[in-house]
């Protein structure tokens, strides 16, 4: 329902701009597109047909980009795209749950104050110009000085994927390189997702460990924390059975807005490296004004993050049987 | 004399605060024999929760620290032990059970788990586990044909069971679950809880409050404490409630001879169920006695004014009796006895010095000036 | 002549001033709270330091942001040049310096119209309740779904491609927010009491809202709108580095790593010291906010 009430706010601009793309055209050729699109009709008679359209699988065409289709473009780039996100926000989780853990645990001591000024500055810190600076040191840093350095962008090496063709099953080249054997793409993909995944991951990664942190402050406040130390419980076993899942059930809901962020991120962060993924698509689609495109990005983007939402809810209900049960 | 399980000798605790440091206990005195039920009475802020925290080495540090005294559990003292050894007393030894039962439960995991894991946790369940299989096999055997070959082999089965129980293997994780669990549903049917087999396996939320307070009560008497601390166990509960957890309280306490702690501000509750009561005020005990001596004769001047505050069912009163004045506060709390600012019977020597708990009758303690020592056992006597 | 043990009459401003006592003295315990921590001195320090780069730039910048030495071009940091020359012979330090300027005054902007509007709208929402209010809620649910930077992109996207239409975007984005948090305000406040008692009195709604809701909504929005300012210009900055916002030339910080990017191996002073202004101003901002709100937190507060 968002997404709709949404794209239509998108395509409600845009629209509008739609005719000022065809300047070339002569009046004739403008009059019939005019029509054919239905620019012409009432809003929401435009509104229906944008969104039957989309039913029916035709997302546009992007004039920009020669007449393609936009569903074949985002086909194309989204999953890079997902494999960025999902590494990013996997190697987050893995270094953030502790964290916070471990702040929250030793409040007010140098683990903590650490931690803290990590993550305030990655919540403060632009994600581009990390990654930037993330190029420079490991990639350019690293050649002049003779030194193996990780790639500057892109998802594979050229020679490598032309030594190695990959059979492609789910687009993202970690997986299929697993499923199919192909190790050497399996390595490259991953050596090229390392500077683009850490620098996505640092903000989200940010976020998380002060919602969690501050998430186990309160639940370690609580009374059944003093319970569960009565009854002569190590207080590792009170942390991370009593006290752990309780402060999860915020910092869930928290991760899915976060996860909207990592988007965000994604968009910069595969521009600076060159990353084929829809964040880049959408970048180079804005700047030159393929409002087809544009519009099937905000599709696309509202539909990830609904569907991110979803799972999240899934998972607080699963993590808080107060919910489950009602 | 009854045979002392915990004597507690000149506790103090303080918490270090932004706004000063909080003298919560002043040198506490006391005494708790086994299979009785103490009850520790004040008004709230008096430092009643504060010593059962400390008892349990629960205080929350920081800001608070045990500063001073000693308490001797079973001829140890406990304030020496090591993180790891209480961690041993705490659930098993010395438990607690406590006011809210909203607040101090865990929303997200099941009775039963909770309840398990203090069992697990404490108790060797390898004799238990086999018990437990033995019991299954019974289970079988009754449904099974008397004539059928089958039931000769179960209970060959059986014999050899019974012959490993007084030397039982180490059992296995599942055989631990499994034995927790037979356990934990025993205790549940021990706290009254109707259909335990059920409970077991729901959330906290799916209960009342009565039935919540059962759980805790059940968590603390499962593996059979030397004494249990019932901090104001009633106090968020219906009237009908109270009476039966009560009740069961102290049917339990019989049937296991645990000592019971209970900490009220309740006197009604005292008169109940206690064998003997303390009463404390601002960090200090400054009476102690039999139940029934106490009310019979109350010695200090609080605690008469405590008395007199209970309006009674059969005098006919316009007013209600306060006691004047308001509690201390404890970061700057008055000089000697805490009291004197509000006691009608002040005297010079009141506020010089704390005055020291006295056995003015045998059974029968109070800290005041007002009574000169008569019986005295060098100094620092208790009940 | 008799000792006056009062004063018999009082000036208007003297009566203003008793009846904000109370007020004044939690403002002066706040203080002092903030000054417990040295992470948020510090934090006010680096806001101090940018607003006032901000203000006193034709001042304190060497250079104007203009001004190019086009036979000096990509010249590494030296005593004239502290922070090196860009491409076209700017001076970085300069630059840097007038892109505070544009930067906070765009995330004054955008935050202070968000609060306006998201505070009418919100108060308005909160207050006609029922029909108007579900349409504003599906609305801000709609804006809220979304990244900021990603709504960002489409609405600048519709309206071209320049700083004004940036900053709208950016209102755009961000109004909601505020909308959501001074209708929740108004929806608490109004169980309360005293609007009863002032409705009573005769009061109309609209001095209602003024005089009590406002009023007790101050900090929850101040906190909100520190951290937003580190937002807004974290988010402006990136829009500026795709190719929005700023035309070339401008000082922007944002436009400035773009710059840079392309020689960022040979010359990545040009990137650095911009991203450097925009990681500091936004960490300022965002020490402060999280100080405002731990103090403002009542739990905390004793």
């Amino acid at each position: 329902m968002v997404a709709f009430t949404l794209s239509h706010v998108v395509g409600d601009p845009v629209a509008a701009y739609l005719t000022t793309q065809d300047v070339k055209l002569s009046e004739q050729q403008l009059q019939r597109i005019v029509t054919a699109h239905h620019l012409d009709d009432p809003l929401y008679i435009q509104y229906f047909y944008y969104v039957s359209d989309l039913l029916r699988g035709d997302w546009g065409i992007s004039r920009v980009d020669s007449d393609r289709p936009v569903l074949e473009s985002i086909k194309m780039y989204f999953p890079a795209t997902a494999e960025l996100a999902l590494v990013s926000m996997v190697f987050a989780l893995a270094l953030g749950i502790p964290m916070g853990i471990i702040s929250a645990v030793r409040k007010d001591k140098p683990a903590d104050h650490v931690t803290r000024v990590f993550s305030l500055v990655g919540v403060s810190m632009p994600v581009f110009w990390l990654a930037l600076l993330l190029q420079y040191a490991f990639y350019y840093q690293m050649k002049i000085h003779n030194l193996p350095s990780l790639p500057a962008g892109g998802r594979v090496d050229q020679f490598v994927w032309m030594d190695h063709p990959l059979h492609v099953i789910t687009g993202m080249y970690t997986i299929d390189g697993l499923i199919t054997g192909n190790f050497a793409i399996f390595f490259d993909a991953l050596v090229h997702l390392i500077l683009p995944g850490f620098a996505l991951s640092y903000i989200f990664m940010a976020v998380f460990v002060r919602m969690m942190r501050g998430s186990m402050l309160e639940v370690l406040r609580q009374d059944y924390i003093t319970l569960a130390r009565s009854k002569g419980l190590s207080e590792r076993i009170v942390i991370y059975r009593h006290a752990l899942r309780n402060a999860m059930i915020p910092t869930v809901t928290v991760a899915g807005l976060a996860f909207g962020g990592l988007l965000a991120g994604a968009v910069l962060t595969e521009t600076v490296f060159a990353y084929p993924g829809i964040g880049r698509w959408s970048t180079s689609a804005i700047v030159r004004d393929d409002i087809a495109s544009i519009m099937g990005f905000m599709l696309i983007i509202a539909v990830v993050y609904m569907m991110a939402n979803l799972i999240v809810d899934l998972l607080y209900a699963w993590i808080d049987p107060r919910i489950r049960l009602g | 004399m009854a045979e002392t399980i915990l004597e507690i000798r000149d506790l103090k605790t303080y918490f270090y605060t932004y706004a000063g440091v909080v003298r919560a206990l002043e040198g506490i005195d006391l005494d708790i024999y086994k299979g009785e039920t103490i009850g520790l009475v004040g008004e709230t802020g008096c430092g009643k929760s504060v010593t059962s925290l400390s008892i349990m080495r629960l205080v929350p540090d920081p800001p608070g620290k045990i500063v001073g005294g000693k308490i001797m559990f079973k001829g140890e003292d406990l304030l020496s032990k090591s993180e790891q050894e209480m961690q041993q007393i705490r659930g098993s030894k010395i438990t607690m059970v406590f006011q809210d039962p909203m607040t101090f439960i865990n929303p997200v995991l099941t009775v039963g788990d909770q309840v398990s894991e203090v069992i697990t946790l404490h108790q060797d369940l390898a004799r238990e586990s086999v018990q437990t299989k033995i019991d299954e096999l019974q289970e079988k055997i009754v449904q099974i044909d008397s004539s059928s070959p089958d039931r000769q082999r179960l209970m060959g089965r059986i014999k050899e069971l019974e012959a490993l129980k007084d030397n039982p293997p180490k059992p296995s994780r599942r055989e631990i679950k499994k034995a927790a669990l037979h356990k934990t549903i025993e205790m549940l049917k021990l706290v009254q809880l109707p259909d335990p087999e059920k409970v077991v396996k729901q959330y906290p939320h799916e209960l009342s409050g009565g039935m919540r307070q059962r759980v805790i009560i059940a968590i603390a008497l499962s593996c059979n404490p030397d004494l249990l601390i019932a901090d104001e166990p009633t106090t968020s509960l219906d009237v009908t409630i109270q009476a039966q957890i009560l009740a069961l309280l102290s049917d339990l306490k019989n049937k296991i001879g645990s000592s019971v702690l209970i900490i009220t501000h309740d006197m009604g509750i005292v008169a109940e169920t206690c064998d003997r009561v303390g009463v404390m005020y601002a960090g200090n005990i400054i009476e102690a006695s039999e139940t029934k001596a106490l009310f019979r004769r109350p010695l200090h001047p609080y605690t008469q004014g405590l008395l007199r505050a209970i309006p009674k069912l059969h005098e006919d009163i316009e007013n209600l009796e306060i006691i004047p004045g308001s509690v201390p506060d404890l970061i700057h709390p008055p000089s000697g006895c805490r009291f004197h600012p509000r006691c009608p019977f002040r005297m010079d020597i009141c506020d010089k010095e704390f005055p020291p708990l006295l056995e003015i009758e045998p059974g029968h303690s109070v800290a005041c000036y007002l009574y000169p020592e008569k019986k005295t056992r060098g100094g620092r006597a208790h009940d | 002549m008799k000792a006056v043990s009062e004063p018999t009459t009082r000036s208007r401003f003297g009566i203003w001033w008793e009846e904000r006592a109370p007020q004044i003295r939690e403002l002066r315990f706040t203080l002092y709270l903030l000054r417990q921590s040295p992470l948020v001195i510090a934090g006010f320090a680096l806001v101090g330091l940018f607003i006032g780069m901000a203000i006193f730039a034709p001042w304190i910048a060497p250079h104007g942001a203009e001004e190019r030495f086009w036979n000096l071009p990509q010249e590494p940091p030296s005593w004239e040049f502290p922070f090196g020359t860009d491409t076209t012979g700017g001076d970085i330090y300069s630059r840097v310096i007038w892109g505070a300027r544009l930067d906070l005054a765009i995330a004054l902007t955008v935050v202070a119209s968000a609060i306006v509007i998201g505070s009418v709208l919100g108060s308005v929402s909160g207050f006609l309740g029922r029909a108007f209010d579900e349409v504003l809620m599906r609305i801000t649910d709609v804006f809220l779904a979304f990244p900021a930077l990603i709504l960002a992109m489409a609405v600048a996207a519709a309206l071209g491609r320049n700083l004004t239409n940036l900053t709208i975007a950016l209102v755009v984005v961000w109004w909601p927010t505020y909308a959501r948090l001074i209708r929740g305000q108004v929806l608490a406040e109004k169980e309360r009491l005293y609007v009863d008692a002032a409705r009573a009195v005769g009061a109309k709604p609209a001095r209602i809202i003024f005089r009590h809701v406002l009023p007790n909504s101050i900090f929850p929005v101040i906190v909100q709108a520190t951290l937003d300012l580190g937002g807004v210009i974290l988010t402006a900055a990136g829009l500026s580095f795709i190719g929005f916002g700023a035309g070339a030339g401008v000082a922007e910080w944002g436009l400035m790593i773009a710059d840079g990017r392309s020689y960022l191996f040979q010359s990545p002073w040009i990137a650095t010291f911009p991203g450097l202004a925009i990681l500091l101003s936004s960490l300022g901002l965002n020490l402060v906010g999280d100080g405002l709100r731990d103090v403002l937190d009542p739990r905390l507060r004793r």
